[in-house]
């Protein structure tokens, strides 16, 4: 396992957000403001924030969902207009799978609108199921799997179509903690196997500093931008336990508060997000502990 | 299985995961229960406290009902009742379906549609029967153009819910996924839409019995509703017991073989809960 590699040390950066604003029809404080963004090719990026900051937002207009309404954005140097199979989204809620179709079928969603054959896409759905640890279950309907299982789908559905970019928007949220350990544990198998490139959301601390080769902390919303910007240099792989792990979570925890205090003083009518996110982090520390 | 009212139709698609289950549950003793007591309580009054030609006793009505069964006289109302509701049913939701699933995908189609739909569907069908008599004569084709005109709103509009029901999430990772506008439509809106346009034929399907009734009544020379309303010169109402308990059961009956059409093809269909 040669994964040592610093985290500055991937392909170049891939995807670029050069001052980019974004707000929704007839609002008046755009969502996002001033929002700069580098990220590597082959990286694994975090993107931290409290509740409602924007996180989902960010990975829309990548994802080519929507379109920014300033700045750049550009894709390998091309400006993103739109959805591409170049870009695939693992959601935020589980409603994004197709109900009426078999597991399999799900996975072999995007294989069958290249025109692959049957016998071809099976053969690519099987492989990827495989790979997210859900063979025996491809002929169930998503109403007959597990939350955990139907995150699995998910991203096998995306690696089925070997996107150049993963975005994950809170993957393993709605899981529980052991579950939400095993999936992140397959999830860096699957990016150091693949070489995919992955912006994962998340708000939890240890998910971040688990995942990430760096974290992004998004500052409090409105007008949200990349507020820093950790490189998290622990060596792969990972556990909660390790030494410098305990460390890191407390400097962004720190950074955090920071931002909030920040925050509070630009705009102090947003006090719920701001406890929501303290929610979060007590979450998060109590993991810490556990592990 | 739950009780009856849980199964009749709403607007409300079918749960995701459908009632199974071939076992006899004590539900089907107190169904059996009741229609006995029913039945006897029925007897009870009817000779009680009227005229059998006022009230006719569940006696009465079957040997009646024996003798228009033998004579065929029941079957050929029956027969012909139902082949209107059918086949006005069958091409109004035909008509109603691709209609409704082009409104909800496509802002201009629906705003050349919307104004009409939302004039007719308060106008009941039975208000068109004059018209649409002299337009078309007394004969099949009007009875049958008014219950396709029963049927299409009520399809129609449970198929626009449908679209708009579509979880983004879902039409989002089919573009991510490569699917093309034609290609969504087709993988995604139309599966996602069917539990609605389900639904919406469903209850179609109770309105089109009362409007062939009203219909049959008003302007025709067979059908149960003829039946019923032809029994009335004669006062004879062990007839009109036999319209009323066959339509009963024929509504039943058609319901329960959509329910197992639905059961059977569609019961993944519904949203992931
Ligand atoms: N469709 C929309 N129209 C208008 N405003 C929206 C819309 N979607 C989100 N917003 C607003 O934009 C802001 C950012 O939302 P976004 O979903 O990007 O946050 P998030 O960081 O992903 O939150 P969470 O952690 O809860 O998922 C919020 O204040 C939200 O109210
Ligand atoms: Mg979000």
């Amino acid at each position: 396992m040669n994964d040592q590699r610093p985290a500055t040390a991937h392909g170049g950066p891939i995807l670029l957000a050069e001052n980019i604003t974004f707000a929704y029809a007839k609002q008046a404080t755009p969502v996002l403001e001033n929002l700069d963004l580098s990220i590597q090719e082959g990286e694994f990026f975090c993107l931290l924030g409290p509740s409602g900051c924007g996180k989902t937002s960010v990975l829309n207009l990548i994802a080519g969902f929507q379109q920014v309404t300033g700045g750049r954005l550009t894709l390998a140097g091309q400006p993103i207009t739109g959805p591409g199979v170049d870009r695939a989204v693992v959601f935020q809620g589980e409603d994004a799978l197709f109900s009426w179709l078999r597991a399999i079928d799900n996975v072999a969603f995007g294989p069958k609108m290249k025109g692959m054959s049957r016998h071809e896409r099976y053969e690519t759905a099987r492989k990827y199921l495989n790979l997210v640890h859900l063979s025996g279950q491809e002929y169930k309907y998503p109403s007959e799997l597990s939350g955990g299982m139907k995150q699995r789908v998910q991203i096998a559905r995306v690696l089925a179509n070997d996107p150049k970019i993963m975005l994950m928007d809170e993957p393993f949220g709605a899981l529980d903690a052991q579950t939400r350990g095993k999936l992140q544990d397959e999830l860096v198998e699957i990016w150091r196997a693949t070489q995919k490139t992955i912006v994962f959301i998340t708000h939890d601390i240890a998910e971040a500093v688990l995942l990430g080769d760096r974290v992004g902390i998004m500052s409090k919303g409105p007008s949200s931008r990349i507020a820093t910007i950790i490189p998290i240099d622990l060596p792969r792989p990972r556990r909660r336990g390790y030494a410098g792990f305990g460390d890191m979570w407390e400097k962004i925890n720190a950074l955090i508060d920071g931002e909030e205090a920040a925050g509070d003083d630009r705009a102090s009518n947003d006090g719920a997000a701001a406890k929501i996110s303290l929610v979060h982090r007590h979450e998060g520390h109590a993991e810490l502990v556990r592990k | 299985m739950t009780d009856t009212i849980a199964q009749l139709p709403s607007s409300s698609p079918i749960p995701a995961r459908a009632r199974k289950g071939r076992r006899i549950e004590p539900t089907y003793l107190v169904y059996a229960a009741s229609i006995v007591s029913m039945v006897a309580l029925w007897h009870i009054i009817s000779t009680t406290f009227f005229e059998p030609a006022f009230f006719p006793p569940p006696g009465l009505v079957l040997s009646t009902g024996y003798e228009m069964l033998r004579s065929g006289e029941l079957m050929k109302h029956v027969g012909i009742s139902l082949q209107r509701i059918l086949l006005g049913f069958a091409i109004g939701s035909l008509v109603a379906a691709p209609v409704g699933l082009l409104m909800g995908s496509n802002r201009i189609i629906r705003a050349i549609f919307e104004p009409y739909i939302n004039f007719f569907r308060f106008v009941p069908s039975i208000a068109w029967l004059t018209p649409v008599v002299i337009w078309f004569g007394i004969g099949e084709t009007s009875k049958v153009l008014i219950i396709i005109y029963t049927t299409v709103f009520i399809v129609m509009i449970n198929t626009i819910v449908g679209v708009s029901n579509i979880a983004p999430n879902k039409t989002r990772a089919a573009a991510c996924l490569g699917a093309g506008p034609g290609q969504t439509f087709l993988y995604v809106t139309l599966p996602a839409t069917l539990p609605f346009i389900l639904t919406g034929m469903r209850l179609a399907m109770g309105n089109s019995f009362a409007t062939v009734v009203s219909a049959e009544m008003l302007a025709a020379d067979s059908g149960l509703g003829y039946l019923i309303f032809n029994s009335r010169l004669w006062m004879a109402t062990d007839r009109i017991f036999i319209g009323i308990v066959s339509l009963g059961v024929l509504g039943i009956l058609a319901d329960w073989i959509f329910r197992q059409l639905i059961l059977r093809y569609a019961s993944h269909y519904g949203p992931v809960e």
